[in-house]
């Protein structure tokens, strides 16, 4: 290539160019490194995020107990109405069977009292309400530990910190290593996360009432913005005459799909809860503006999927005589159900993470029992998350990373769902 | 009872479809032919009778709770609510729901018992005559409807012509939506004028809404400035942008020329799931890794960092951001036409140059459209600063910092009881009119680039 | 070498430029081009011509290696311009592209002015010392392009704002700019009308002058008109390859007999 024809004046193979060559594949090469170093920064950060989330909140998936012989004493409880009764006196003497010595010291005794959580009572207590033939024998109960004792056992909290700046003094350290030596401590898969509903004590709190509660609010989402949004898509896509008024609507839901959460909360709570009257902190509500937000979402797949169907198989159902209702909703509709289908779950799926409309609305209230029905006050998932996240007991920190894997992996599920649904379904023309 | 009046509905349904299905079977059935199907016949009956009464229903569930309670409350004895402030009025209200709802504290006055009486009365009414209504209604139509079979009757086309409609009127919530919006938004923010001077409101620089004034204050205070908020939101959105935009273009450069096209099926979706994740998680993310992070840097190398800064806030939400603007950039990048590059490769190029000077140029308009949503996300994103950002309004542009954003203002506002009187609540309903008006001028925009962006090459 | 030799002696007394052995190319599992052998010579006017999917436009891009662009494509056999390897690795691609330029079916100019469209091949390579020497070297390619006149009062406007027969003219300049030696065109007309499509092929003419140029075409007319060489291919082999005249008038092959006379294609 160097010795080449008169017409190239150009000394190719001269240091002058080969410097320049090398200088313009060094800025290649920077710029390739540039794209990898920020493709890297950002799964930097998801692996940091995920890494966070599971370092801490795997904690949460277990809950220290201890194993308590009880006597259910009668004196103590109401026969007639087991409702009543003085099981906080109950656990008290469960324990001082176990340290003796302290029977006289108050101040001792509540120390030792606080190792068992405040709840224990309450579950002692429905177990004799379902059962009450168990008054007066000699029951082994499970009860969950109050917090400090659960961090300590988790070695969530260090020991050779100096007594003052600790939560828990030497002395309770020692009480629980007493119990812990007896081989009264377990720890083990912390049902409750899932069975309870919410509570002020870290070792209780549930998620019950937050995973029904974003059960309902997406299930009334779903019933409302799938057939409107599929009316909608098929109206704007098959039968719309092309005028200004169906611009502007196309142009609403573009516009729409990209205003911020928070004002639709703003008008879910002027809307339904000032002008209609309806309740706070429904579930039934929080779905209604749930819907308003995944409608566009809805819209916009379901006309893209309505779009890949061919043509041709309109124009041979309409050869054939058959309306164009009868063609869109026989043979157009179910060809593009499964595009349909998966733009929805992804909607709802958005839907379930939306945290700040449902705020407005109220659905952050501290609940202690889960919804019975969508018109209940209930708090939803993501809600639950922001109420843990703001509680200032240590318990809660491992508790709303445990949550957010609950509802990551509600997420991945419903995503995984609509990948499969694409996958399979997914047509070429 | 609401349910009794579905079952009624559904049976009614059920009950004029067959009628109509009998009927047009026994004239076919006599040798006449008939214009449309039988089960069209059947069909256009259960429509008729479907979705009148099913509207009907559903607008007595969500206006009979506002109608009792008015009638319970004009029922009340003269005088007792004169006086009283809107908050006070509904603790009196609640105090009768639940004295009507059978738990009663302490010993209420004679009135508030009577008024429960008849707010359980006027329920009981309420239930029985929405069956009364159903009913009447149902019945009614399915003897319309029975009337229409004839042999002539066009029934395809009587239900074409509901279903046609029933679907106009889905395309219409999209626009009521958008109505509804502005409506409120507009109605509590002009409430909110009346007891704020605009001016205050727009050019004040000062806002402490939290801070109990007494009512003549309020706008001599000037406590309702939105500068120093909209100052804090500006903040933040430009920390997060500074983030995401490298980020998000130099992975889309690197997606859309040098990834093998295996490497890019497994990146691209990896970097969607950056989007995926809820905004409450990212919040969570910045209280419990970064701002600890960046605090303890902070102190590493002397600088004074407030506890909740904006630094925080605004990486976190930057990171959310990246494949927002990666995914715009590269569907820009893709919309160049491939000549471009061939041309381009072909003169001796390399593909750095090739993309620095030809592909990117070109694509810069949808790129912006792109960059610009995402401002417009950045602006509105809510609950990574209402966990991460501060509560205070400072006028500062130091990012190391606290400062506040609307979106925080709008629910540390709302959050708890909200009585539509007062100025705190309407304040929040004003920040939400400024809110959707920015973001809506900057969508509009974006859309446009990006609509114009993509005609050039189609 | 001894059959390169009797090759070279079959194609007239002309200097050969480009010469290509045992070349196949597959497209993923394709296989694109089967075992090409041909010799080109400098200033002359080649063609290739054959069915489309013949593999002839795969076959041009080898010959500036512009196939590396494409990831599932696997070019294997030797090709040299000049006697050297091209897959050599001592040559870069980027600065083989500049010895050999490219012009491509659609008209595809930058989307900037008219001048940065010539310069920008210059420009990339360091070719212009200063703003003089550039302007001088965006003129000689414009003149060479034959559309100096149409554009010199307009150089700072967009390239894509001239018409389609004006835009491909431009990118022959905008090819010309970095002094190549050899032009590849792959259909250059096939996207223009005929009177567009008589001014490139009057350039085409001129070229042969300086370039050897070859061109894939679709259309045996142009190949009579511009070429003194033709190449047929056929489904990635090349048939037959001699003087223009000889494969029109006189084929030695009868598939592209079938070719030329409209049985197949």
């Amino acid at each position: 290539m160097t010795e080449q024809t008169a017409s190239n004046k150009f000394d190719w193979a001269g240091p002058a160019f080969k410097a320049r060559l090398n200088k313009r594949k060094r800025s290649q090469l920077t710029l390739k490194l540039l794209g990898l170093g920020a493709i890297s920064i950002a799964f930097g950060m998801l692996f940091l995020l995920v890494a966070s989330l599971v370092s801490t909140g795997y904690h949460a998936f277990t809950q220290t107990h201890i194993e308590v012989e009880v006597f259910l004493d009668p004196e103590q409880i109401n026969a007639d109405d087991p409702n009543r009764g003085n099981y906080r006196q109950i656990i008290t003497d469960t324990l001082v069977t176990q340290f003796p010595e302290v029977a006289d010291d108050r101040a001792e005794l509540r120390k030792l009292t606080s190792i068992l959580s405040n709840g224990a009572q309450f579950s002692i207590r429905d177990e004799v309400v379902a059962d009450p033939d168990l008054i007066g024998q000699t029951v082994t109960f499970k009860v969950p530990v109050s917090d400090p004792y659960d961090q300590l056992n988790k070695g969530l909290m260090d020991r050779e910190t100096p007594e003052e700046f600790r939560r828990l003094k030497n002395e309770e350290i020692a009480n629980f290593d007493i119990l812990k030596e007896r081989g009264m401590v377990s720890k083990p898969l912390n049902t409750a996360l899932i069975t309870n509903a919410d509570s002020r004590f870290p070792e209780l709190a549930g998620l019950k009432g937050a995973i029904i509660g974003s059960f309902y609010a997406l299930l009334t989402c779903f019933l409302l913005s799938f057939p409107i949004g599929i009316g909608a898509a098929i109206y704007l896509e098959e039968f719309a005459p092309k005028n200004k008024v169906s611009d502007l609507i196309e142009i609403n839901i573009n516009n729409l799909a990209a205003v911020p959460s928070v004002v639709f909360g703003l008008l879910a709570l002027a809307v339904f809860l000032g002008w209609f009257g309806m309740p706070r902190s429904a579930p039934f509500v929080g779905g209604m503006t749930l819907a308003l937000m995944t409608l566009p979402t809805i819209i916009i797949a379901t006309r893209a999927s309505l779009k890949a169907v061919p043509p041709s198989i309109r124009e041979a159902a309409l050869g054939v005589g058959a309306s164009k209702q009868q063609v869109v909703f026989g043979h157009v509709l179910p060809l593009a159900m499964p595009g349909i289908l998966t733009g929805t779950i992804i909607g709802l799926a958005q839907a379930l993470g939306e945290t700040a409309p449902l705020l407005l609305i109220g659905m952050n209230a501290f609940i202690t029992s889960a919804p019975a029905t969508p018109f209940d006050s209930a708090t939803a998932l993501p809600t639950q998350i922001f109420i843990w996240a703001d509680s200032p007991e240590r318990g809660f920190v491992s508790r709303t990373s445990a949550a957010i894997l609950v509802l990551l992996s509600f997420l991945i599920m419903m995503n995984g769902i609509a990948i499969f649904l694409r996958q399979k379904f997914q047509r070429k023309w | 009872m609401t349910l009794l009046a579905f079952l009624i509905l559904f049976c009614a349904v059920m009950i004029g479809y067959m009628l109509n299905l009998r009927a047009a079977r026994a004239i076919r059935a006599g040798g006449t032919r008939l214009h449309s199907l039988d089960g069209f016949h059947g069909g256009f009956s259960a429509l008729v009778t479907l979705v009148p009464t099913f509207f009907i229903i559903l607008f007595w569930m969500m206006f009979q709770g506002t109608v009792i309670q008015s009638l319970v409350k004009a029922g009340l004895p003269a005088g007792t609510l004169e006086g009283l402030g809107t908050g006070e009025v509904q603790l009196i209200m609640s105090e009768i729901r639940s004295i009507a709802g059978g738990r009663i504290f302490g010993t209420p006055e004679d009135w508030k018992l009577e008024a429960a009486d008849r707010l359980v009365s006027l329920r009981a009414t309420s239930s029985i005559l929405l069956v009364v209504v159903t009913v009447i209604m149902t019945a009614v139509l399915i003897l319309l409807s029975r009337k229409t079979v004839a042999a002539e009757f066009r029934a395809r086309q009587g239900v074409e012509k509901i279903i046609l409609s029933l679907m106009i009127g889905c395309a219409t919530v999209a626009i009521f939506v958008t109505v509804g919006i502005v409506g409120s938004l507009m109605f509590e923010t002009y409430r909110f004028f009346e007891m704020v001077p605009i001016a205050d409101f727009l050019f004040g620089t000062t806002w402490e809404p939290q801070i109990p004034i007494r009512e003549d204050q309020i706008a001599a205070e000037g406590a309702f400035g939105m500068v120093p908020v909209f100052l804090g939101t500006l903040v933040i959105a430009t920390i997060a942008m500074i983030i995401a935009t490298p980020i998000g273009l130099f992975s889309a450069i690197y997606l859309h020329e040098f990834a093998s096209d295996r490497a890019r099926a497994y990146i691209k979706p990896l970097l969607e799931i950056l989007a995926g994740v809820p905004t409450v998680v990212y919040g969570f993310f910045a209280i419990l890794v970064i701002a600890p992070a960046i605090r303890s840097f902070g102190t590493d190398l002397g600088l004074p960092i407030a506890p909740n800064t904006a630094l925080a806030a605004g990486v976190v939400m930057g990171i959310m951001l990246v494949p927002f603007i990666s995914s715009f950039a590269d569907d820009a990048l893709a919309a160049v036409p491939h000549s471009l590059r061939d041309g381009s490769l072909a003169l001796g190029a390399t593909q750095a140059e090739t993309i620095s000077k030809v592909l990117f140029p070109a694509a810069i308009p949808g790129i912006v459209g792109g960059i610009l949503l995402a401002v417009s996300r950045a602006i509105g994103e809510t609950m990574i600063v209402v966990m991460a950002a501060g509560l205070i309004a400072k006028m500062t542009i130091n990012p190391l910092d606290s400062v506040t954003t609307v979106t925080v203002q709008i629910v540390t506002l709302l959050i708890g009881d909200t009585a539509f009187d007062s100025p705190k609540t309407l304040a929040a309903f004003a920040l939400g009119m400024v809110l959707f008006l920015m973001t809506l001028v900057i969508n509009i925009f974006a859309l446009r680039i990006v609509r114009k962006y993509r005609e050039i090459y189609d | 070498m001894n059959d390169m030799r009797k090759i070279e002696r079959d194609v007239k007394m002309t200097d050969t430029k480009i010469t290509a052995r045992n070349v196949n190319v597959h497209y993923g599992d394709t296989h694109a081009i089967k075992d090409v052998n041909v010799d080109i010579a400098d200033k002359t006017v080649t063609a290739f011509i054959g069915p489309s999917g013949c593999g002839k436009s795969t076959f041009l891009r080898c010959l500036n290696r512009m196939n590396d662009t494409i990831d599932v494509c696997r070019v294997q056999g030797d090709i040299r311009i000049d006697g050297k390897d091209i897959h050599d690795k001592s040559v870069d691609p980027v600065q083989l592209r500049a010895h050999v330029g490219m012009v491509f079916q659609k008209p595809n100019p930058f989307p900037k002015s008219i001048y940065d469209n010539i310069a920008y091949g210059p420009r990339i390579h360091g070719l212009a010392k200063s703003k003089a020497e550039l302007d001088e070297i965006v003129e000689k390619a414009l003149r060479r392009g034959a559309i100096w006149d149409e554009v010199k009062d307009r150089l700072t406007q967009s390239g894509t704002g001239l018409s389609g027969g004006q835009q491909q003219r431009l990118c022959i300049a905008r090819a010309i700019a970095t002094e190549p030696d050899i032009l590849l065109m792959d259909e250059p007309c096939s996207a223009l009308d005929p009177i567009a499509t008589a001014q490139v092929e009057e350039l085409i003419d001129e070229l042969h002058r300086d370039y050897s140029v070859i061109i894939v075409t679709h259309s045996m007319q142009q190949a009579a008109r511009v070429s003194q060489k033709t190449a047929f291919f056929h489904l990635g082999n090349l048939v037959e390859f001699g003087d223009t005249d000889q494969i029109f008038t006189d084929p030695k092959d009868p598939r592209t007999e079938s070719y030329i006379t409209g049985r197949i294609g």
